[in-house]
C-alpha cells in the first residue's frame, strides 16, 4: 500500500526497513543518535534500534569512513553519514583511496557493502562549504557507486538498494528536496542502481537532469508544452553507473538534448553525457549538445547571487526554446 | 609473565620467517625482479611477531608501508606473498595490490596501506564490528611515528576511545618519517605522550624485545575485551634498511654509527642469545629453524617466478563486486 510521505521520510524508512531485516546494518554519523541528523534523516532510529546500531560519532569524517570501511570488509553492513556534501572533501582518502580501491587492489577478496549518506545541492543560502554538487568528482573513481534521487518514490527504492548494494555507494539527498511529498510504497522495494527513469516523455528534446534539477526540468516541460514544444525528462537517478542507453536512446528520437545540473559547468559531469552522446548519436544531433549548469565560481551566500547561480526551471525553458529555435539538418 | 618454550619459539620463528621474507625480497628487488616500491620491515621482527603472537586468526590487523612483516607475522604464507611482490596472478591480491597493498583477509590482514595513516581509522571500523558482533576479537592498528602527525590518526585514535572499543593502537617507532628524524617533525619524545589526550593508557616497551612487546599485547588486548577500550604500545624500534629499497642511495639522513648501534640490538639474534643463555633452547634449534625456513623461502621463489602474470582479460575483474556474488541488487 502506498500512501504520501516526504523525500526525507522516505529516507528514514528505508533505512528503518533494512535494520529490522538485516541485523548487520547499523549507521554512523554526527548527531544522528537521539538528535536524528541535521536533516532528520535518522529520526527515531536511535530510539528503535538502539545506542549499538545507531550511533554518534565525533565531528571526525575520517575516521566515520573509516569505520564503514572496517566494519564492511569484517562482515557488517554500514551506513554512514557525512552531514554536507562539502564535508566528503575531508574524507577523501577514506572515500577514495580506501573505500573505492580495496576491492580491486586486494585481488577481488575484500567485499565493501558501505553506504554513505550525505546531504547535497544548493539554494539555501549555505553559502560556498554547504551547498556544492561535488558528483563529478566522486563518479571519477573506479569503485564506487553515486546515487542522487530526486523524488520520495525513488530515494527509498534507491536507498534500499544502497544498503544491500556489495559496492560502497554514496546516498546524495537534496537537501531542497527534504520535505518534497510523494506517493511511496510502505513495503521495501529497491530501484535497480544504474536505471534512468523517463519522468516525462517528448519528442522534441530531450533535457537530462538529476537531483532537484530533474523537477525543475519537468516543471519547465510543463510550461513548454503549453507552446507545443514537448520535452522528455530524463532523471539517470544513478549517476555511476550512468544509464547511457536511455539518454542515446531519447536522443536518437529528439534529435536535441539539454544537460542539466547544479555542479559547476566546466568538467562537470554534463561533459561526459556530452561526450557519450556525440560518441553513440552523433548523426542524430540537429544541435549541439546544450549544458546548463552553474558558472565555475564557489557557491554565493547572497540569495540575490545564488538565484543565478543555480539553474532553474526558467533557465531550462530557456535553453529549451534556443535549442528547438536551431535548423534542424 | 612467564611465556612457554612454544610460545618463545613460536615468535622466533614468526621473526625469522619475517626476516627471510625480507632479505629475499631485497635480493630481488636489487636483481630487478620486482616491479614497484618496496618498503622493507627487517630490524622490526619483533614488533609484529610478538603482537601478532597474542592474536588469533580472527582478529584484525591494519598496516602500513611497511607491511610484509605485519603479513608474515600474521600467518601469511610465502608463495602467494612472494607471488604478489612479483606482481603474478598467484599472488594474495591476484598481481593487483603489490608490497604497498598485500593482504590477506582470510587471517585477518587488511592490507599494507599506501596512505601514511590510513589504517588506524580502518581498524577503528574492524574494532566496532567486532564489538557489535560480540564475537571477543581485537583489531590492531599498526602505525609509524611519522603517522601519529597524520589527522587520521587522531581521529581514529579518539573515536576509539570515545566509543570503547576493542582496538590496540601499536606504533612502531623506528625513529624516521621516511627520511626526516622524528625530532624535526614533532616537540614530543615519546609517542605514548599522545596516549593521554585520548584517554587511553600508553606503555613504551622495547621494539627489540619480542617478549616484552608481547607482554604489553596480551595486557592491551585483556584490557580492550573487558570493554575498557584502546591501549597504546609505542615500540622503540629501527629499521636497518633504507625508507624504501635496500641501499641509501647514497644519501646520507642518519649515520652508519647509528644503524650500527641498534644492527648490535637485533631483534633476532639478542633473542637466541637469551635462549641459549637461559638454557631455554640451543643454538642448533635455532639453526634448524633458519635451514627449513630458507627451504621455504626458496621454494616460494620458485613458485612465484614459475606462476603466470595476470591476463589482460583481468583488467577490469574486481573493480566492482558483481550483484551475483552477493545478496545485492
Amino acid at each position: 500500500m502506498s500512501r504520501k510521505i516526504s523525500y526525507v521520510q522516505a529516507f528514514n524508512e528505508a533505512v528503518r526497513q533494512e535494520m529490522a531485516a538485516d541485523d548487520t546494518v547499523f549507521c554512523a554519523g554526527e548527531d544522528i543518535g537521539a538528535f536524528g541528523g541535521v536533516f532528520q534523516s535518522y529520526a527515531g532510529l536511535q530510539k528503535e534500534f538502539g545506542e549499538e546500531r545507531v550511533v554518534d560519532t565525533p565531528i571526525s569524517e575520517q575516521a566515520i569512513i573509516g569505520l564503514g570501511v572496517g566494519a564492511a570488509a569484517t562482515g557488517l553492513r554500514p551506513i554512514v553519514d557525512i552531514m554536507f556534501m562539502d564535508f566528503i572533501c575531508v574524507a577523501f582518502d577514506q572515500i577514495v583511496n580506501q573505500a573505492a580501491k580495496m576491492k580491486y587492489m586486494f585481488g577481488g577478496s575484500a567485499t565493501v557493502p558501505l553506504t554513505i549518506t550525505t546531504g547535497g545541492g544548493g539554494g539555501l543560502s549555505a553559502a560556498a562549504q554547504h551547498s556544492q554538487s561535488l558528483e563529478a568528482l566522486i563518479c571519477h573513481i573506479p569503485g564506487l557507486k553515486v546515487v542522487m534521487p530526486s523524488n520520495p518514490y525513488d530515494m527509498k527504492g534507491l536507498m534500499t538498494a544502497c544498503i544491500r548494494e556489495n559496492n560502497p555507494t554514496i546516498m546524495v539527498k537534496h537537501k531542497r528536496l527534504l520535505g518534497m511529498q510523494g506517493e511511496v510504497p510502505e513495503e521495501p522495494y529497491m530501484i535497480p542502481l544504474g536505471r534512468a527513469a523517463t519522468l516525462r516523455e517528448g519528442a522534441d528534446v530531450t533535457v537530462v537532469g538529476w537531483g532537484r534539477m530533474a523537477n525543475e526540468a519537468v516543471d519547465a516541460a510543463e510550461k513548454l508544452a503549453g507552446d507545443g514544444i514537448d520535452v522528455e525528462v530524463i532523471d539517470p537517478r544513478t549517476l555511476q553507473p550512468l544509464d547511457t542507453a536511455t539518454i542515446i536512446e531519447s536522443v536518437r528520437k529528439t534529435n536535441r538534448v539539454i544537460v542539466v545540473h547544479e555542479a559547476v559547468r566546466f568538467g562537470g559531469l554534463g561533459a561526459e553525457v556530452a561526450a557519450q552522446i556525440q560518441e553513440e548519436a552523433f548523426d542524430y544531433l540537429d544541435a549541439p549538445v546544450g549544458r546548463l549548469a552553474a558558472p565555475f565560481s564557489p557557491v554565493p551566500f547572497s540569495p540575490a547571487l545564488e538565484a543565478h547561480y543555480l539553474p532553474s526551471a526558467n533557465a531550462i525553458e530557456q535553453a529549451v526554446r534556443d535549442i528547438v529555435a536551431r535548423p534542424g539538418a | 609473565m612467564e611465556f612457554s618454550t612454544e610460545v618463545l619459539m613460536d615468535m622466533h620463528r614468526r621473526m625469522v620467517r619475517i626476516r627471510l621474507f625480507e632479505e629475499a625480497a631485497g635480493q630481488l628487488a636489487e636483481a630487478a625482479k620486482l616491479p614497484g616500491f618496496l618498503h622493507l620491515y627487517v630490524g622490526q621482527e619483533a614488533v609484529a611477531s610478538g603482537v601478532c603472537a597474542a592474536l588469533t586468526d580472527d582478529d584484525q590487523i591494519t598496516s602500513t608501508h611497511r607491511g610484509h612483516g605485519h603479513l608474515v607475522a600474521k600467518g601469511g604464507e610465502f608463495r602467494p606473498m612472494m607471488a604478489e611482490l612479483m606482481a603474478k596472478s598467484t599472488g594474495y591480491n591476484k598481481g593487483k595490490g603489490g608490497s604497498m597493498h598485500i593482504s590477506n583477509l582470510d587471517v585477518g590482514m587488511l592490507g599494507a596501506n599506501g596512505i601514511v595513516g590510513a589504517g588506524a581509522p580502518i581498524a577503528v571500523g574492524a574494532g566496532f564490528g567486532n564489538k557489535l558482533k560480540g564475537n571477543g576479537n581485537v583489531a590492531a592498528a599498526f602505525f609509524g611515528d611519522g603517522s601519529t602527525n597524520i589527522g587520521a590518526f587522531h581521529e581514529a585514535a579518539n573515536m576509539a576511545c570515545a566509543l570503547k572499543l576493542p582496538v590496540l593502537f601499536i606504533c612502531e617507532n623506528n625513529e624516521y618519517g621516511e627520511f626526516t628524524p622524528r625530532d624535526k617533525t614533532m616537540a614530543i619524545t615519546d609517542i605514548v605522550d599522545r596516549a593521554a589526550g585520548y584517554g587511553m593508557p600508553g606503555v613504551i616497551v622495547d621494539g627489540m624485545d619480542v617478549v616484552a612487546i608481547h607482554e604489553a599485547t596480551i595486557e592491551a588486548k585483556e584490557r580492550a575485551l573487558r570493554g575498557e577500550g584502546p591501549s597504546l604500545i609505542e615500540a622503540k624500534t629501527y629499521r636497518f634498511y633504507n625508507h624504501h629499497g635496500v641501499q641509501n642511495l647514497g644519501l646520507k639522513y642518519r649515520t652508519d654509527d647509528e644503524v650500527a648501534e641498534w644492527k648490535e640490538r637485533d631483534p633476532i639474534f639478542t633473542f637466541e642469545d637469551r635462549m641459549v643463555e637461559a638454557g631455554t633452547a640451543t643454538q642448533d634449534d635455532f639453526e634448524q629453524v633458519w635451514a627449513d625456513l630458507r627451504a621455504d623461502i626458496a621454494d616460494a621463489i620458485q613458485f612465484a617466478e614459475d606462476s603466470p602474470s595476470p591476463e589482460p582479460d583481468q583488467l577490469l575483474v574486481d573493480v566492482y563486486t558483481l550483484s551475483e556474488e552477493g545478496a545485492a541488487s
